[in-house]
């Protein structure tokens, strides 16, 4: 059984405790600490541009060739707080109330709750460093409500609140950057995590541009390199987004929760061809105003606006009549796949629903649309080729969020001691599904609050210990592995590419560990992966050096990883025999067609164990105590 | 859906110290629905398939907001479409038949790495001088004690919407970067929280990019193939601030510097 | 210490010297404020080039009133200043302007030439950038050279015609009867024209004079500028040429 180390006391005061039972380091200690953070999202920029505020020694790492363009910054919404500005009823406890519930009672309650009465501070700490949120004409801050959300608590910078809170966090780490105490390595790849005595001591990292291998040592290895989307290939995440590090880490001995949760979003732009290379999200928020419906008939080949009112369902309407198209992302999601699957589908591919507009344009003109949604229209003509105001938007469900990862401690490390995990490369906020505008929130909260106070307590006890020293046999033999690779890959000059490879993983998990899955398509998915891993390492072609610039190869060293995931993540997903949030097992539903949760049996946190590739993970439980928020059904109808 | 045959001449440079040069590329059967990347993607597989490396560009998330992707298309960095970014630009803006070059940014400041792919750590530098605003995590006040009109957090945003692509550059026949400079120099000076750091930031942004880059001649070219639409106007505003910051409050950036220099 | 992003990027073109101890040396060290200095001075030409040709349309009312003007410059401000003393202050002001216009220019060049080494291989496209804008340099050498051709033709009288100090009205006649140098007179205007037009423009941008305003009257200030001057200008050697003026 797993300890997370949740404080005592009410739910209310476990992290004012927290904050007073950790000990601490001395402002004149914290520079004799060097600590690795990897990724520059909205954690790992927020969390090393804190600690080296405290004047701690922090080394930063990413791939991208500035800290500015990690993945944080492609999110649209906004970010939840419970500051209760509207004076609707908002609270910290309705905020947790809230994130729990929406993660169908598969997340920690002590968890949860810190996030949320930190939120208050995230946004304090946001506009002081000048991130231009909305305002309103008195020029307070203006909310919006978000993703069905019943009190308005989500702050926004137009559709581009992730990017102005992660230029937030990217100026803080540059203003450290000037100081001193960060030391950036961008174009720089974690290969690997090195541990010593059963304590992360290290990474070894490639230099993209170079190909050198490196040795880095740290008092503290912190990851927040993201979530693993990727892995069905089709995404909503930026192409270079990976499991690498985290994956090493976990090889490393690191456990991985619950990787089988994976958030579908349900207002996507359908795929176009064969060719596609990613999938671009259309804000949530579009399902305010737009109604979503297929014809009636199927193969109905009209034009949509040939097709009388009679003929079209509007399904969401018609299935839940309280929330109708506001309903949560995991419910419209399984909803707008059931229509296709039944042969409902619209557009060239028979791949979409549609989101219309038609009515809302009549009631409220188009250029109130224009307003709230301008800018989403124009990227739908830009990407589509139809002009949204005239023809109803096609959109289906793509992989959007990831709520599984390493498993940690509420003190956000693993249970390898000096390895920290934030953000949604950790597993515990969200649970089995993650609410809109919320992945931001944990992002700063790990990183700005949450980090830098509850790793002192890892770091105290080592005050005076040197770095450890990268010529030790630990740091050399994982070196030795990454050249291995690094070489193995460039030699099996073998005839497919790994995009091809990738395509192919990506397709499997998509059918069988995608929306809905069962227990015969998990394993058949679980035998078709270790075979396509076997022909990946037999048959994978990557051509070029090992020393230069090679987007290939560090293309290959990723799939290579996303193969061994998608093997646990069905392994996961096949041992978990409920319906939960994002997980949908079609063997467990209501008999009308919802998820049917399990919570005598599977109320706890899956933490896998590695035991060797190709091999079963081996599972150790972190029961889930719901002392707060009794765990119900969720109900939309 | 109608397919579309082009070529393509492409930059091919191994590696910084390699002259580089283009190659011919037939790019055939290409689908009007892809993005002007995606199309790349597939001529890459095929070099692959003929064993020849494929072509490296920088990108990411490619919905237009990452910055990392850029290149100079037919002589217009980020292509013919106003307000688009290369992962943006899709291929139904070409005709069936285009000869389409492709080329990576060139200024001093941007060394190619590879093919089309520039370092661009300049940038970064330019806001590691005073690109932010100096608040501690946790010392902040109440968010709303701030009040800010609608119309300054408007116009910062406009300015703060910049994605630090490098088009600007790429597109100024001088090579400056005024306009990556001046836009984030707006979005801090024109909010309340920027202005004690106002003229010590100006100042030390503005000689940090003239360290890397050249000078402004008002030509407009940044402007017009930004892909955020990011105006001129900014420049004017920069060029304001630093004259103001030179003369005016000329001690307190002398104070500023020497508590820089001392620290 | 070296930061990360440092050490690996690209090294600076430039490293500023330390900065001199006189501000202004200072200031006019950075490329802002050498752009500073580019629009304050083309103020002081662009001034003294409308002056120069509203004084020039005495041409227009005959040889007397002409030549008192031409008389008349040299003794304003007498007797508090000597004769020609004011000419001579204008003179200088004029004198300076004009080589910090050209050395600010100049050493800009430099470093715009410094900042793109390697020019596109494959060519490229202007989208916004107009001719004017695009000619700034070549314009301003040959209104530069036209100028010193000016001064020896009308001034100094070295420029090959029949030469009378003090009759600037039979001087102008007789050197723009000759129908070359009534020629390099037009097309040198209308260059100076070109140059204005961005000029009048981009000193705005230079000096932060922006507002949602007046911006948009910005382009139609440097275009009406640009016309009067050439206009007025161009036509006096028409009005030579074609006998308006004898």
């Amino acid at each position: 059984m797993l300890d997370a180390k949740i404080p005592a006391g009410h739910i209310s005061e476990k992290w004012s405790n927290a904050k007073f039972e950790t000990k601490l380091v001395a402002p004149q200690n914290r520079r004799k600490f060097e600590i690795i953070v990897v990724g520059t999202g909205l954690a790992g920029s927020s969390a090393a541009a804190t600690l080296g505020e405290m004047g701690y020694n922090v080394k930063v790492f990413c791939f991208q060739d500035s800290p500015r363009r990690a993945h944080s910054i492609a999110a649209q919404g906004g970010i939840n707080a419970a500051k209760n500005y509207k004076n609707d009823g908002d609270s910290v406890f309705r905020l947790f109330y809230d994130t729990i519930k929406g993660g169908d009672y598969r997340a920690r309650e002590a968890n949860v709750y810190r996030l949320a009465e930190i939120s208050v501070q995230i946004i304090d700490q946001c506009v002081a460093q000048g991130v231009p949120f909305a305002r309103e004409y008195g020029g307070l801050l203006d909310n919006r409500s978000f993703g069905g959300a019943q009190v308005a608590r989500t702050f926004y910078a137009r559709g581009q609140t992730g990017q102005q809170l992660l230029l937030g966090a990217y100026q803080a780490l540059c203003r450290q950057i000037e100081a001193g105490t960060v030391r950036m390595y961008p174009r720089t790849e974690m290969l690997d995590l090195v541990v010593e005595n059963g304590r992360a001591v290290g990474i070894i990292t490639r230099d993209l541009v170079t190909g050198e291998i490196q040795r880095h040592a740290g008092h503290a290895v912190v990851l927040a390199t993201g979530g693993y989307g990727n892995v069905f290939y089709l995404s909503t995440n930026a192409k270079g987004s990976n499991v690498t590090a985290a994956w090493r880490a976990h090889k490393k001995g690191a456990y991985f929760a619950n990787p089988c949760f994976t958030q579908i979003h349900p207002t996507c732009i359908p795929v176009s061809g064969d060719y596609q290379s990613k999938l671009t999200l259309m804000s949530e928020s579009l399902r305010n105003d737009g109604r979503i419906w297929v014809p009636k008939n199927k193969d109905d080949n009209r034009p949509p606006n040939q097709i009388p009112e009679e003929e079209r369902d509007y399904y969401l309407e018609r299935m839940y009549p309280s929330f109708a198209n506001l309903v949560p992302r995991d419910v419209a999601s399984r909803a707008a796949k059931r229509m296709v699957d039944a042969g409902y589908g619209v557009g060239p591919l028979k791949n979409g629903v549609y989101l219309d507009f038609k009515t809302a344009i009549e009631r409220l003109g188009r250029s109130v649309i224009e307003q709230r949604y301008g800018n989403l229209f124009d990227m739908y003509e830009n990407i589509a080729g139809e002009n949204p105001y005239e023809v109803p938007m096609r959109i289906y469900p793509a992989v959007h969020y990831t709520m599984g990862g390493l498993w940690v401690d509420y003190n956000l490390m693993s249970n390898l001691p000096g390895l920290f995990v934030l953000g949604e490369a950790n597993f515990s906020d969200h649970g089995a599904n993650r609410l809109g505008a919320s992945a931001l929130m944990q992002g700063l909260a790990d990183g700005y609050f949450i980090l830098p106070t509850t790793i002192a307590g890892d770091l105290a006890p080592q005050l005076n210990t040197p770095v450890p020293s990268t010529d030790s046999p630990a740091f050399r033999e994982a070196e030795e592995a990454v050249r291995e690779q690094v070489n193995r890959l460039l030699s099996i000059k073998g005839s497919r590419s790994v995009d091809s490879f990738h395509r192919e993983l990506g397709k499997v998990m998509w059918d069988y560990c995608g929306m809905a899955r069962n227990a015969e398509g998990l394993k058949f998915a679980r035998k078709r992966v270790a075979e396509l891993r076997e022909e990946f390492w037999q048959d994978v072609k990557v051509l070029g050096e090992g020393e230069t610039l090679n987007q290939s190869l560090e293309k290959a060293g990723r799939v290579a990883d996303f193969f061994e995931l998608a093997e646990l993540m069905c392994q996961d997903a096949l041992h978990r025999e409920e319906s939960c949030g994002g997980h949908f097992r079609e063997e467990y539903q209501t008999p009308d067609g919802e998820a049917q949760r399990d919570d005598e049996h599977f109320a706890y946190v899956a933490a896998w164990e590695y035991c060797g590739t190709g091999k079963d993970a081996k599972l150790h439980k972190e029961d889930l105590i719901f002392e707060y928020v009794h765990p119900t059904q969720r109900s939309y109808k | 859906m109608s397919l579309l045959n082009l070529t393509l001449k492409v930059w091919r440079q191994s590696g910084p110290n390699d002259p580089g040069r283009f190659e011919v590329y037939e790019a055939k059967g290409i689908n009007e629905d892809m993005s002007f990347l995606e199309m790349l993607d597939v001529v890459n597989e095929r070099l692959i398939a003929e064993n020849k490396e494929p072509i490296a560009f920088d990108h990411d998330c490619r919905e237009g907001i990452c910055g990392s992707c850029g290149m100079v298309i037919n002589g217009v960095p980020h292509g013919p479409k106003k307000l688009t970014t290369t992962c943006q630009l899709h291929m139904r803006n070409f005709k069936d038949g285009d000869t389409v070059v492709v080329e990576p940014w060139r200024a001093t400041a941007f060394p190619v790495i590879k093919d089309l792919v520039v370092d661009r750590s300049a940038f970064d530098r330019i806001i590691q001088a005073g690109g932010y605003i100096t608040a501690p995590t946790g010392a902040a006040r109440d968010a709303n004690s701030i009040l800010i009109p609608k119309q300054v957090a408007d116009q910062a945003f406009d300015a703060a919407a910049c994605i630090g692509c490098g088009a600007c550059v790429a597109a100024c026949p001088n090579g400056a970067a005024q306009l990556f400079t001046a836009a984030k120099l707006a979005h801090l000076n024109l909010l309340p929280q920027g202005q004690p750091e106002r003229w010590s930031r100006t100042v030390a942004m503005v000689d940090t990019m003239e360290e890397y880059f050249g000078s402004c001649t008002n030509y407009a070219e940044c402007e017009a193939v930004c892909p955020k639409g990011i105006s001129i106007e900014f420049i004017a505003k920069m060029n304001r601030d630093y004259l103001r910051a030179k003369f005016k409050d000329r001690r307190a950036v002398v104070k500023v510097d020497m508590t820089e220099a001392a620290g | 210490m070296l930061s990360g992003t440092r050490a690996r990027g690209v090294q600076p073109l430039r490293q500023r010297r330390a900065r001199p101890r006189i501000w202004i040396l200072d200031f006019y060290g950075s490329a802002v404020g050498k752009k500073a200095v580019m629009a304050v001075t083309g103020i002081v030409l662009l001034g003294f080039v409308l002056v120069h040709m509203l004084g020039n349309l005495h041409l227009y009312e005959g040889a007397e009133k002409m030549n008192w003007y031409g008389e008349y410059l040299r003794e304003i401000g007498e007797p508090v200043l000597p004769r020609t003393g004011l000419l001579w202050v204008v003179r200088s002001v004029l004198i300076i302007s004009f080589v910090l216009h050209i050395h600010s220019a100049y050493s800009l060049t430099m470093m715009n030439r410094a900042s793109r080494k390697t020019k596109y291989q494959g060519g490229r496209d202007y989208v916004a950038a107009n001719y004017a804008a695009r000619t700034m340099r070549w314009s301003g050498v040959i209104v530069g050279l036209y100028l010193i051709y000016h001064l020896m033709d009308l001034t100094w009288g070295v420029g090959g015609a029949d030469f009378t100090r003090g009759e600037p009205y039979q001087n102008v006649v007789a050197s723009l009867s000759r129908w070359p140098v009534a020629g390099v007179y037009i097309v040198a205007n209308l260059l100076l024209g070109m140059h204005i037009y961005h000029g009048a423009w981009s000193l705005f941008q230079s000096l932060g004079w922006s507002h949602p305003r007046f911006n948009h009257w910005r382009r139609w200030f440097a275009a009406a500028f640009a016309a009067v001057i050439v206009i007025g200008n161009v036509s006096f050697p028409i009005a030579v040429l074609t006998g308006i003026v004898e």
